[in-house]
C-alpha cells in the first residue's frame, strides 16, 4: 500500500471540501472517502488505487433508514449491508433488496459494507486487479487482456470494444429493479440521481464509471413506496451457493392482476458492465399472463443485445433461465 | 482430545502460536520464527527493493506517488484494555493487533477479505480486520480471540470446539470460533443448514467443515 494521509470528516460539507480537492472521482482518484473499507483497502493493497488522501467519513450522521412521509424508505449512505437487509419495512416491502444483500460476500463483510460503498463497488475482472495485465478501466488506453482471456466471469450486456468488465454488486441489481434514487451532496449543493443514470456504459472510456464528480458524497437512497400487491425475488447464480460473485442474477418486481402482469421490473446482474435495467424484457411482460411461455419470451428478449465472448458464452442461456426462474419466484409465491 | 505427550515438535502444532511459554529449551516457535525473519531480512533486502519498483502500466498517479504521511493518533479498547496509539496510516486493524498489540490470535490468511481468518468483532459485530484501517476505529470496542476466554477459561464455542475436534491445522479456528460466536447473537435460523450459511466468511482448507458445525450448533442448544 502507498503511503497516504488520513482525515476524519465530521461533516457532509467537511467531506465534501475534502474530495473536491481530488482531480476526478473515478479511476485515480488523488481523494478517496473510505467507509467499510471492503473493497477501497483490498484495492489499495493491489496497488490498483493509491489515494494521496484518504477520508473517513464513519462519523458523517448517514447511518439511519426511515419512513418517509409519502410511504418510501430513506436508507442513509452508512447504513451497514447486513443492518439494511434485516430491517422490518425492507424485509416486508422490498424483500428483493434484502435478498439480494444476503446473497452478497459474507456476513463479515456485510457487517463492513455500506449502502453508499456497495453502490461504488468496483469490478473484480482479474485483469483490473493485476497490475501486470493490461487494463483500459484500471490505466486507459493501455488495452484489455480480458478480451481474448479468461473471460467466463466477465460481462455480455453493455459491453464495448474497450471493456468487457462485470459490475459485481447483487444490492445494485436490486435497486435498479427498484427504480431507487441516489442522493448526492457536492460541490454545487444537493442533486438526486435515478439509478439508472447514475451508472455510465464502459464505451470507450471504462475509466469512468458513475456520473460522480470530485467532492460528490453520495448521502442516502430513497425507494418510492411499494405498489400495491407488488412481489419481488432476487435469484443469484454462481460457482458456489455462498459467498461469491454472480455469474447471473435477476431481480424482478412486478404486480399481478387476476393472472395478468401489469407493472414490471426487471434487472440482471453479473451479466452487464452496469446493474442492468432490461426495458425489452419488461415490455414482454406487461399485459401478458403469468406463464412460462411468456416468461421464456421475455428472458429471449432482454438478452437479444447480449455480446459474448468464447469463456462467457454459456452466460447468455444461464441468464434466460435465471431470468424465466426469478419471474417464476416472483409471481408464484404466496 | 485427551493426552498430549510432551514433544516439542508436537506441542508446537497443538498450540500453534507458542502462546504456551517455555518448553524444554525455553524457547517457543514464534520466538524462533521472529529471529529467523530478522535474519532473513539480510539476504532478502535486494530483490525486494527491486520488485517494489512500480510495476509497467501502474496508474500515473501511483508512479509518481512520493509522499510522506503523518502518524495519525487512534484510541481502541481491545478485550476491555483501552489503547492510545499513533500508527502509520496504511495500518490495518489486523496487523495493529498482531504488530502493534501483541495479539497474534488474530490470523493473517488471504489478507484481502476472502479467508475469514482475520475475524475479530468491532462493537459486537464480526468484521475481516485486514480489510478495515486501525486508524477508522477510534473509540471502538474490539473483541479478539484473546478477549473471548483463555486456556484456564475457555469460552463455551472455544471448548466446544476442542470437544468435537473442529480443526486440523488451527490457522482459520480464532476467525471461525469469532464467526460462531457473532452468529449466535444475529438473525440467523437454527439448522445446520443455516448455520453452514452463517459460516460461509470462514474457509477451512482442512476441511473441519462436519466438526465446526458441530460446536456451533452444541453451543446453541445450550445457549
Amino acid at each position: 500500500m502507498n503511503e497516504f494521509q488520513f482525515h476524519r470528516a465530521t461533516t457532509v460539507a467537511q467531506a465534501v471540501k475534502s474530495g473536491a480537492q481530488s482531480g476526478t472521482a473515478q479511476m485515480g482518484a488523488e481523494v478517496r472517502f473510505v467507509a467499510g473499507g471492503t473493497n477501497l483497502v483490498d484495492l489499495m493493497k493491489l496497488h490498483v488505487e493509491s489515494p494521496r488522501q484518504v477520508v473517513d467519513i464513519n462519523g458523517l450522521p448517514l447511518d439511519k433508514i426511515e419512513r418517509m412521509p409519502n410511504g418510501g424508505l430513506r436508507i442513509g449512505a452508512l447504513v451497514r449491508n447486513s443492518a439494511l437487509a434485516h430491517d422490518a419495512n425492507v424485509m416486508r416491502d422490498y424483500p428483493v433488496l434484502s435478498q439480494a444483500l444476503l446473497s452478497g460476500a459474507s456476513p463479515q463483510l456485510r457487517n463492513m459494507a455500506t449502502t453508499g460503498g456497495n453502490l461504488l463497488q468496483r469490478t473484480r475482472c482479474q485483469y483490473f486487479r493485476d497490475l501486470a495485465h493490461e487494463c483500459n478501466k484500471r490505466n486507459p488506453g493501455s488495452g484489455c487482456s480480458a478480451m481474448d482471456g479468461y473471460n467466463r466471469t466477465l460481462a455480455i450486456l453493455g459491453t464495448s470494444d474497450a471493456c468487457i468488465a462485470t459490475n459485481p454488486s447483487d444490492m445494485n441489481v436490486a435497486l435498479t429493479a427498484l427504480e431507487a434514487t441516489i442522493h448526492v451532496q457536492g460541490v454545487k449543493g444537493e442533486r438526486t440521481v435515478a439509478i439508472r443514470d447514475f451508472y455510465l456504459l464502459p464505451g470507450s472510456t471504462p475509466h469512468r464509471e458513475t456520473v460522480l464528480e470530485p467532492g460528490d458524497v453520495i448521502t442516502a437512497v430513497t425507494l418510492a413506496a411499494p405498489a400495491a400487491g407488488s412481489r419481488s425475488a432476487y435469484l443469484k447464480l454462481r460457482d458456489r451457493a455462498e459467498y461469491e460473485f454472480a455469474l447471473a442474477s435477476a431481480a424482478v418486481v412486478a404486480t399481478v392482476e387476476a393472472g395478468t402482469l401489469r407493472r414490471v421490473r426487471v434487472a440482471l446482474g453479473g451479466v452487464g458492465t452496469v446493474p442492468w435495467r432490461s426495458p425489452e424484457g419488461e415490455q414482454a411482460l406487461e399485459g401478458k399472463a403469468v406463464n412460462a411461455a411468456n416468461f421464456r419470451a421475455a428472458a429471449e428478449a432482454a438478452l437479444q443485445q447480449a455480446r459474448p465472448r468464447q469463456g462467457n458464452a454459456y452466460k447468455v442461456e444461464l441468464a434466460k433461465r435465471c431470468l424465466v426462474r426469478a419471474l417464476t419466484l416472483a409471481t408464484t409465491q404466496a | 482430545m485427551t493426552h498430549v505427550p510432551d514433544m516439542p515438535a508436537l506441542r508446537d502444532e497443538v498450540c500453534p502460536d507458542g502462546e504456551q511459554t517455555g518448553g524444554e529449551h525455553g524457547i517457543t516457535r514464534r520466538d524462533f520464527l521472529t529471529q529467523l525473519g530478522a535474519a532473513g531480512v539480510v539476504v532478502t533486502s535486494a530483490p525486494l527493493a527491486t520488485a517494489a519498483e512500480p510495476a509497467a502500466g501502474a496508474p500515473a498517479a501511483a508512479a509518481g506517488h512520493e509522499m510522506h504521511a503523518s502518524p495519525v493518533s487512534v484510541r481502541m479498547n481491545v478485550n476491555g484494555q483501552e489503547h492510545a496509539l499513533q500508527l502509520d496510516t496504511r495500518t490495518t486493524l489486523l496487523d495493529c493487533l498482531r504488530e502493534n498489540l501483541n495479539l497474534p490470535g488474530t490470523k493473517k490468511g488471504c489478507d484481502h477479505g476472502q479467508c475469514g481468518a482475520c475475524t475479530v468483532h468491532v462493537n459486537g459485530k464480526r468484521v475481516n480486520s485486514c480489510l478495515s484501517l486501525a486508524v477508522m476505529h477510534e473509540g471502538d470496542r474490539i473483541t479478539t480471540i484473546e478477549g473471548l476466554g483463555s486456556p484456564e477459561k475457555m469460552h463455551p464455542l472455544q471448548a466446544a470446539f476442542v470437544e468435537h475436534d473442529a480443526y486440523q491445522c488451527g490457522y482459520c479456528t480464532s476467525g471461525q470460533i469469532m464467526s460462531g460466536v457473532a452468529l449466535l447473537r444475529e438473525p440467523w435460523g437454527t439448522t445446520d443448514e443455516d448455520v453452514k450459511h452463517a459460516m460461509s466468511g470462514n474457509i477451512c482448507r482442512c476441511g473441519a467443515y462436519p466438526n465446526i458445525v458441530a460446536a456451533v450448533q452444541q453451543v446453541r442448544k445450550h445457549a
